[in-house]
């Protein structure tokens, strides 16, 4: 089973490299705009055709570009659904696009930091991701590759609503700013409604990982803006860096310090079981597997545990999932056997991790 | 069957979750509950959920959801199906329909504030950034944060006389 995703399963992503500021809270932080051709109907009224003509068009002039030289280019259409749900699971493409049909495809660039969707709800989707807290540098990145097409095929845009966009939600500057938090101790401490109430005031949106649906599986909780008209990029941008996550970060703080002084047994007890779980297990979940790194993230973000550093935790995070899972062992499994192939590589993984370094 | 929420014991769970930690053990809570819990996020109406309601009105438009664009062959009715539009020019010939639509989906804004593509003409792009460099301006007023107000003011000028 040899595809073009057999590079880019070798390792995790920048975004997931735990590293960037505040990364002890902010997994990862990412940009995305909305962009449309003026002379093609939008993607789900567009002909076979036409929708054939934009995926090529658009592919020609980001691999023309340099920031598209070195990229991968994956068309949908002739990928199988476990290689477009790893695309998913490393956050490179969105669930309906996975699910789509038609001439559709993205580009990805090595580090994965860039993956510009063609033909998903809009024609074109610039998604600009990294670890940590970066928005400022993501929006640069994001804004040179949108003014380096810009320059080579002609935006539907308008000089009173901006960018035109599929769904009148986008519309204005088509940018979705969105932050990645792990809020393990405002679980704990059941302050977690303190977060959602931050970000309705603000009009932003809270997520579990995977977008939509509300369970947040393994404490992780997305923030994203929801309207895009009216306010410019950075004023956007700036209600995250100034605004909202330094708040819910010192949130955070306030509760992991509180769980450090008042309850620092019941603590290392949940990081301690979840680490013996996960190195014992002989059949586990992608979702009990989730919610037991979690205690351990925290673990290590609270100088409370040092048998897994935190890439270590990031790829076993990455690669326990199913489509990685099915990858790494090269052939299609059912849930069962995904959980047993889940457990031996856990167990292997961990046991490698903690046996004496032998020099 | 309907199961009692095992926190309040009063509402009807709807919740049900299968902790790991410290043991296996499945719970049944009901929303209000699960939401004190963290369990679930309480959502306030998504935008799009707001778009989907409001569009779903057809009430009151006296016929007017029978607009065609000449360009997609897109009517109204076919949007408000669907939650998408046909094509960049349904803007134009849905707009009456459409803006209240937007500005409820925006906070009331109506106008772009934000980049313009860089080939779009050079107009344009100073219009687009005057309108940002007031607001700017109107907001550090509002903060009290002068320096940078006067900075912006500088910035207004500058683009007021070309």
């Amino acid at each position: 089973m040899s595809s073009p995703l057999d590079e880019l399963t070798r390792t995790t992503g920048e975004w997931l490299r735990g590293e960037g500021p505040m990364s002890d809270v902010v997994v990862s932080s990412r940009i995305r705009l909305a962009r449309n051709l003026a002379e093609y109907p939008f993607v789900s009224t567009a002909g076979p055709s036409e929708r054939t003509e934009v995926f090529r068009r658009l592919v020609d002039e980001i691999t023309a570009l340099p920031f598209g030289r070195d990229a991968l280019v994956v068309d949908m259409s002739e990928t199988d659904s476990i290689d477009r749900e790893v695309l998913v699971e490393r956050n490179l493409i969105s669930r309906q696009h996975a699910a789509g049909d038609g001439a559709r495809g993205v580009t990805v660039s090595p580090n994965e930091t860039q993956a510009v969707m063609i033909n998903e709800e809009d024609h074109l989707r610039i998604q600009v991701l990294r670890s940590g807290m970066q928005l400022e540098v993501l929006w640069e990145d994001a804004t040179a590759i949108d003014d380096n097409l810009s320059q080579k095929v002609a935006y539907a845009f308008d000089k009173q609503l901006g960018y035109l966009t599929a769904c009148p939600t986008n519309v204005g500057t088509g940018i979705r700013v969105s932050v990645m938090l792990h809020l393990p101790a405002l679980r704990l401490t059941k302050e977690i409604e303190r977060v959602a109430r931050a970000a309705r005031d603000l009009r932003l949106a809270v997520r579990g990982l995977h977008g939509e649906g509300t369970e947040a599986v393994g404490d992780l909780y997305q923030i994203s803006n929801q309207t895009t008209l009216g306010k410019s990029e950075q004023a956007i941008i700036q209600t995250f860096t100034k605004t909202i996550i330094p708040k819910i970060v010192e949130y955070e703080q306030t509760a992991r310090d509180s769980l450090d002084k008042r309850r620092v047994h019941q603590v290392d007890d949940k990081i301690w079981r979840a680490y013996g779980v996960l190195s014992q297990t002989r059949c586990i979940s992608s979702a009990e597997t989730q919610s037991l790194l979690s205690p351990i993230r925290m673990g290590i973000h609270m100088g409370r545990f040092d048998r897994i550093d935190i890439r270590m935790l990031n790829e076993l995070f990455l690669q326990t999932q199913p489509a990685h899972l099915q990858r790494l062992l090269g052939k299609v499994l059912d849930e069962e056997e995904r959980g047993v192939a889940r457990a031996n590589y856990l167990r292997r993984r961990i046991a490698d991790a903690s046996a004496p370094r032998s020099n | 069957m309907s199961i009692i929420c095992q926190h309040c014991h009063e509402a009807k769970a709807t919740v049900h979750i299968t902790d790991t930690i410290p043991q296996k053990r499945e719970r049944h809570l009901c929303e209000d509950c699960a939401i004190k819990e963290g369990v679930i996020i309480k959502q306030h109406h998504t935008t799009n959920e707001i778009l989907q309601q409001f569009i779903k009105q057809k009430t009151g438009l006296g016929g007017a959801d029978e607009l065609t664009c000449p360009r997609c062959g897109m009517t109204f009715r076919d949007f408000q199906t669907k939650g998408q539009l046909g094509c960049p020019n349904d803007y134009t010939a849905f707009q009456s329909l459409l803006m209240p639509l937007i500005e409820r989906a925006h906070e009331g804004a109506t106008h772009h504030v934000g980049k313009v593509p860089v080939t779009a003409d050079e107009t344009l792009r100073r219009q687009a950034g005057l309108v940002r460099l007031r607001r700017e301006l109107q907001d550090a007023i509002d903060h009290e944060d002068y320096e940078h107000a006067a900075r912006l003011r500088d910035q207004l000028r500058h683009l007021e006389t070309p």
